[in-house]
């Protein structure tokens, strides 16, 4: 066995259950690695003494035989989930010295299930981005970077994904609007997976865009993200979009068989943009999966294309109605200095949001404003409703959908941060299916020229997370990604 | 469609955002860009199409009118800034 901090969530239950370790050590060496690292600035906030606390716990319940499915697995939570009397902020100054009097369901049922939460991640502003570079706690660097060049970790779940790519947590939590789990897992070389809208409740997760908000898990195999989807997710009555639905056993989903599969490729996805190394490994993996007897067939996206811009419209939309709950009042920051109510609103809300969030607040606002909501708001909806049809008409002929997760590899700090527009279009592979509510994934498949990490994406039917995990789950086996990352010195 | 400055002074005050002078013209440029952008979905014939209001045509559940928690006030106020025997402060109203 190699060190403790390189197992992943099922060898760490198979470690804490044959006694090899104990939660205890386990938790204190991820401690120990996320105090000593000076570098990535993935985590904004750990509490040891607690942790540690919560490890002596678990190993007391395993003592006793009362074991959890995850007793003792220590997890990184992206900062967007509230956690009862810990400090949460979403990576905005206007939540500043926020402390939730409750816990998000989601990270009630990992406590519940035994998980150790390690510490809070990173995460672009209130989930706005792609980068992690709008976080108001610094960048957050990819650990795949190399010498001179510094990559971003993606986002906006990009202190997650950074955290799981560098060994500082087993799996961590992440939230996918419109890519956030995906992207961020696609850059830093693991495995992200988006459920379908509504298997995970949104209870207690702090709000961007509602219709398409979802959490899901960062991991470094798809197993292992199986394991933890399975614990988070089911009906919630604190969120009226829960699903009351059974959850399945989604680790054996894992090990089934894809000869009856068929597998769709969009022609659509085919654009001028896509780097050649993404090309070769999506062509790749289409061969992967024929040579494990899966069904490949060519389909149409039509309406693909507009994803992107309806997206820019509907989350925007939410987010102003979202946001508007920060005055300055009821929690977080409060500017200085104020003449009346309005000023205080408008003062504390200039001074809370950076640009990201304002630029989206405004547009949000514009869309939604009278003269304007036919034109936009109301033409974004019924876009929605086409590009739902074309995923409907897909999934008639095939079982899940394989697509590259991001045009391009990771690129550098700040290359991109000038231009709005220019950042959006790294979504562009996401946003369908978030639009649609359907269960992606995105798993590790390859390196490009510079050694950066590449990711396939598959895309599956509603509530059908079984289909995708199987089918990821040759893919993993055939891509070997581990052997990439210990040629690359990501791990030893 | 491209705004212009009194458009976007508009829209920062129904959003309740006070922009510095010098930051109109920033913001009128990136918004109108995005703006620009998004006109791409006029391609799209949405004759006869129902606008999305929900995911996979779910209904929000209902329940019954019942109270099923409360009496916690003091953690209701708890984050806030400024407050005065369990009530949030704020600056004057009427005058």
């Amino acid at each position: 066995m190699g060190k403790l901090s390189d197992l992943g969530v099922e060898e760490v239950i198979n470690g804490l259950s044959n006694k090899s370790f104990s939660a205890k050590e386990l938790v204190q060496t991820y401690i120990d690695k996320i105090l000593e690292d000076k570098i990535l600035n993935a985590f904004v906030r750990v509490n040891p003494e607690k942790s540690l606390k919560n490890a002596e716990l678990s190993d007391d319940r395993r003592k006793r035989n009362k074991v959890l499915p995850l007793d003792g697995v220590p997890i990184a939570v992206k900062d967007i989930f509230c956690t009862k009397n810990e400090e949460t902020n979403a990576s905005s100054k206007i939540l500043e010295n926020f402390v939730p009097q409750y816990e998000s369901t989601v990270t009630r049922k990992l406590l519940e299930s035994g998980g150790i939460i390690i510490g809070k991640t990173s995460m672009d502003e209130f989930a706005m981005g792609s980068s992690n570079e709008t976080s108001n706690n610094g960048v957050v660097l990819n650990p795949w970077s190399k010498g001179e060049k510094k990559l971003v970790p993606g986002g906006s779940s990009g202190g997650s994904a950074a955290a799981v790519s560098a060994r500082l947590c087993s799996a961590a939590l992440g939230t996918d609007t419109g890519g956030s789990i995906r992207q961020p897992a696609s850059f830093c070389g693991v495995v992200g997976l988006k459920p379908t809208y509504g298997r995970c409740s949104r209870w207690g997760i702090i709000a961007f865009a509602s219709s398409l908000d979802q959490a899901g898990p960062i991991a470094r195999s798809v197993r292992d993200a199986a394991i933890i989807l399975e614990q988070i997710s089911g009906f919630d009555t604190m969120d009226s979009t829960s699903v009351d639905k059974k959850v399945p056993n989604l680790l054996t989903a894992c090990s089934q068989s894809i000869k009856e599969k068929t597998i769709g490729i969009p022609g659509e996805y085919q654009i001028s943009g896509l780097s050649d190394d993404v090309r070769n490994i999506w062509k790749q993996g289409i061969e992967w999966l024929k040579s494990a007897g899966a069904n490949i067939i060519d389909i149409s996206l039509p309406h693909t294309p507009y994803a992107l811009p309806a997206y820019y419209i509907v989350a925007p939309a939410e987010a102003s109605a979202n946001l508007a709950r920060y005055d300055g009042i009821k929690y977080g920051f409060r500017a200085n200095n104020i003449t009346s109510l309005d000023d205080l609103y408008s003062k504390t809300r200039s001074e809370g949001f950076g640009a990201e969030v304002k630029r989206r607040i405004l547009i949000g606002t514009y869309v939604l404003s009278a003269g304007y909501y036919d034109a936009y708001y109301l033409k974004a909806q019924k876009v929605r409703t086409k590009i739902v049809q074309d995923f409907n008409i897909a999934f008639e002929k095939c079982d899940a959908i394989l697509t590259p997760t991001t045009p391009a590899g990771a690129f550098e700090i700040g290359e991109k941060s000038h231009n709005p527009v220019e950042m959006y279009l790294n979504d562009i592979f996401t946003v369908p299916a978030s639009l649609a509510g359907l269960p992606a994934i995105s798993l590790p498949s390859g390196l490009d020229n510079n050694k950066r990490p590449l990711g396939l994406q598959l895309i599956g039917r509603p509530f059908d997370e079984e289909s995708i995990l199987s089918v990821a789950s040759v893919l993993e086996d055939s891509a070997n990604f581990r052997s990439m990352e210990i040629e690359q010195g990501i791990v030893s | 469609m491209s705004l212009d400055r009194a458009t976007v002074i508009r829209i920062a005050n129904l959003a309740k955002i006070h922009i510095d002078d010098s930051e109109i013209d920033i913001f009128t440029r990136e918004l109108s860009q995005i703006l620009n952008w998004v006109e791409q979905l006029n391609e799209v014939d949405v004759k006869n199409v129902k606008p999305m209001t929900g995911v996979s045509g779910m209904s929000l559940r209902e329940r019954e009118d019942e109270v099923l928690d409360g009496g916690y006030a003091d953690k209701i106020v708890k984050n806030s800034k400024e407050k005065k025997k369990n009530s949030f402060s704020v600056p004057k109203v009427i005058e």
